[in-house]
């Protein structure tokens, strides 16, 4: 695991380096802090709500730490024709996993499709749908 | 015996690891390949040239001993043969990250040549081509890259070449397949550029959605930096808005700000990146270039028909039975790519419609299928082509229910700049759901037209401007799904 200093020194004098610090954060502590956005704006001379405007802008980031496994589960148009939204009620009853609404994961002629990581799953029924929440 | 798989995420989300595993245990070499865009067929597996699909694991065996059914010479198949592919001559053919393959493939041909002719030549050769923009906006890429070979610049200062392969819409993947693919090829095709305008730095920006995407093009722009020297590649990876598919917020995105949308002018080829002139093409507009350099521009533009010139990878989803990657000359009616090619739709039910150019486009029903794909034929029918992807929807799609659907996508990922577009699009949700409630339907469509000319005139990007095309293309062509 890096340390936020780590990835500040990492991202030194790389143009336009807030996005990737961003990434880096959260990939190693899983959300972004407010302490890191602190660290991150002094590293950048920027203003904390300049970083904690980049932050909330993005789908991606969060900050708050989520401890259950993430389902990305798509909901645009193409899995939509091919019957997602019939696979939502399911979700409800699983706690132990987190769905998030994604929009697209380019998987379009082959949906209902998840991605959980950076895995993802295609040709998703109630029956599989529930057996990646299930190990997820 | 040697099984070529796909590694592309399609046959990856298929299940193509655990068929490529049962392979490796029955003994057989396992080669690691770019998908054929069959992706009805996927995990397609290509033994000798004869392909066999979808496999699953425990059909390993039977087709190792030839007892199984194959779909017989893959290159003899219709979907491919039909196909006039320039842009994906390689797929499912070569090894995406190896040197060897594309070299042997024609790889580098356009780049020597573009080296071999200098910029002003290479520009000739763009602008003979006819190739338009591929993001959807459609504009000449040879005129784009003459405006910032022109602009005048300090010896010291930059120019930029970006990638945008922020691809969002649904119902496309032909770019996530270039990069996932043939990654040299856009390399290639971005180093073409630099050498055309004078840019030594270019950026991909790839949206998170494609980790597979962003592993291949990290490889592949390391693996074949000294070859595009002094060019240089940096992959950028974005954070999950939609917008930052609009070249100015995908610049503003790059410089690590909030993705909003800039107001043009400037227009980036003057002020850009940083504030430097740059050229923003989409990964399907680059990955042509390598071909149109190598077999000159007026080759190219032999495809296609009226000013839009050269092929179109068109990407076939949603409700549909053969799914996939087609790459067709400008011509071919909605129909044919719908019907004949795609077979209809998957759940065997009829085609009530499609949507023409993910969440923006319009939807467009049977009795229209005749509309050739072209840009001023689509323009004129009041519906876009986009970045080519079409999704089937069969008799049981509820088309008020999408027409508030694109609205609330609007509003999930406005970037909150302009007011048309922030506020119109939950405001257009609220109408919705009264209508849907069966409230005041008369007078709220009248509303949402009104709301609709108001996004559409008076967003700054086409994320506000054009979501009145889904929207009141359901509305004109499926007024009984909306209490009419």
């Amino acid at each position: 695991v890096s340390t936020i200093a780590d990835i500040l020194a990492e991202h030194a004098g790389k143009a336009g380096a807030l996005l990737p610090i961003l990434h880096d954060v959260q990939k190693s502590l899983g959300y972004i802090s407010e302490d890191a956005m602190r660290d991150i704006a002094q590293a950048l001379n920027l203003t904390r709500a300049e970083v904690y405007g980049v932050v909330s802008f993005y789908h991606d980031f969060r900050k708050e730490a989520e401890n259950r496994p993430i389902i990305k589960l798509c909901r645009a148009e193409a899995c939509k024709a091919r019957g997602v939204e019939a696979l939502v009620p399911l979700i409800e009853r699983h706690s132990r996993v987190k769905v998030e609404a994604v929009y697209c994961l380019g998987l379009c002629s082959v949906g209902p499709a998840a991605m959980v990581g950076d895995d993802v799953y295609a040709r998703l029924d109630a029956e599989r749908l529930t057996a990646l929440m299930e190990r997820a | 015996m040697k099984a070529r798989i796909s590694d592309d995420a399609v046959a990856l989300a298929c299940g193509a690891d655990a068929v490529a595993e049962a392979f490796e245990r029955a003994g057989a070499v396992v080669e690691r390949v770019s998908s054929w865009g069959m992706h009805w067929l996927e995990p397609l597996v290509d033994i000798g040239g004869v392909g066999y699909g979808p496999v699953t694991p425990d059909q390993v065996s039977s087709i190792l001993d030839g007892s199984a059914k194959s779909i017989g010479p893959i290159v003899d198949h219709p979907f491919i043969a039909m196909q006039s592919r320039l842009t994906f001559a390689r797929a499912g053919r070569t090894r995406a990250l190896s040197l060897e393959d594309y070299a042997a493939t024609g790889g580098w041909d356009g780049l020597t040549k573009a080296r071999a002719i200098g910029a002003d030549a290479i520009i000739d050769t763009v602008i003979a081509s006819g190739l338009r923009g591929r993001g959807g906006a459609g504009f000449p890429a040879g005129i784009k890259w003459k405006t910032v070979a022109d602009t005048p610049l300090s010896p010291t200062d930059q120019k930029y070449i970006v990638c945008n392969a922020d691809e969002g819409d649904s119902a496309t993947f032909a770019d996530r397949m270039v990069m996932e693919g043939d990654p040299f090829m856009l390399i290639e095709g971005m180093a073409i550029a630099g050498l055309a305008v004078g840019a030594d730095k270019g950026f991909i920006y790839i949206r998170s959605e494609y980790p597979h995407a962003i592993a291949k093009m990290q490889a592949a722009v390391k693996t074949s930096a000294p070859l595009i020297m002094p060019f240089v590649i940096e992959v950028r990876v974005g954070a999950g808005a939609y917008v930052c598919g609009e070249e100015t917020s995908l610049l503003n995105s790059l410089e690590g700000k909030r993705g909003e949308v800039r107001a043009k002018p400037p227009l980036p080829a003057l002020e850009g990146l940083f504030g430097k002139p740059t050229v923003v093409n989409n990964v399907l507009t680059l990955a042509a270039v390598p071909w149109i350099l190598a077999h000159g521009g007026e080759a190219y533009a032999a495809y296609g028909m009226g000013r839009s010139k050269g092929t179109m990878p068109v990407q076939i989803a949603g409700n549909v039975k053969h799914g996939g990657l087609f790459e067709v000359a400008f011509g071919i009616t909605l129909g044919e790519l719908v019907n004949d090619i795609g077979g209809g739709t998957d759940s065997g039910r009829p085609v009530r419609c499609v949507q023409v150019g993910g969440p923006l486009g319009a939807y467009i029903p049977p009795d229209q299928f005749d509309l050739p794909f072209d840009y001023e034929a689509f323009a004129a029918a009041d519906a876009l082509i986009g970045h080519a992807g079409i999704t089937v929807f069969d008799d049981t799609v509820d088309m008020a229910q999408m027409a508030r659907f694109a609205m609330e996508f609007c509003a999930v990922e406005s970037c909150g700049k302009c007011t048309p577009c922030r506020l119109g699009s939950t405001r257009g949700v609220e109408v919705f759901d009264q209508i849907i409630a069966g409230k005041d339907v008369d007078s709220n469509l009248t509303l949402i037209g009104d709301l609709c000319e108001t996004m559409q005139f008076g967003s700054l990007c086409a994320l506000g401007g054009f979501t009145p095309y889904p929207v009141m293309s359901a509305i004109r062509h499926f007024p009984e799904d909306f209490g009419q």
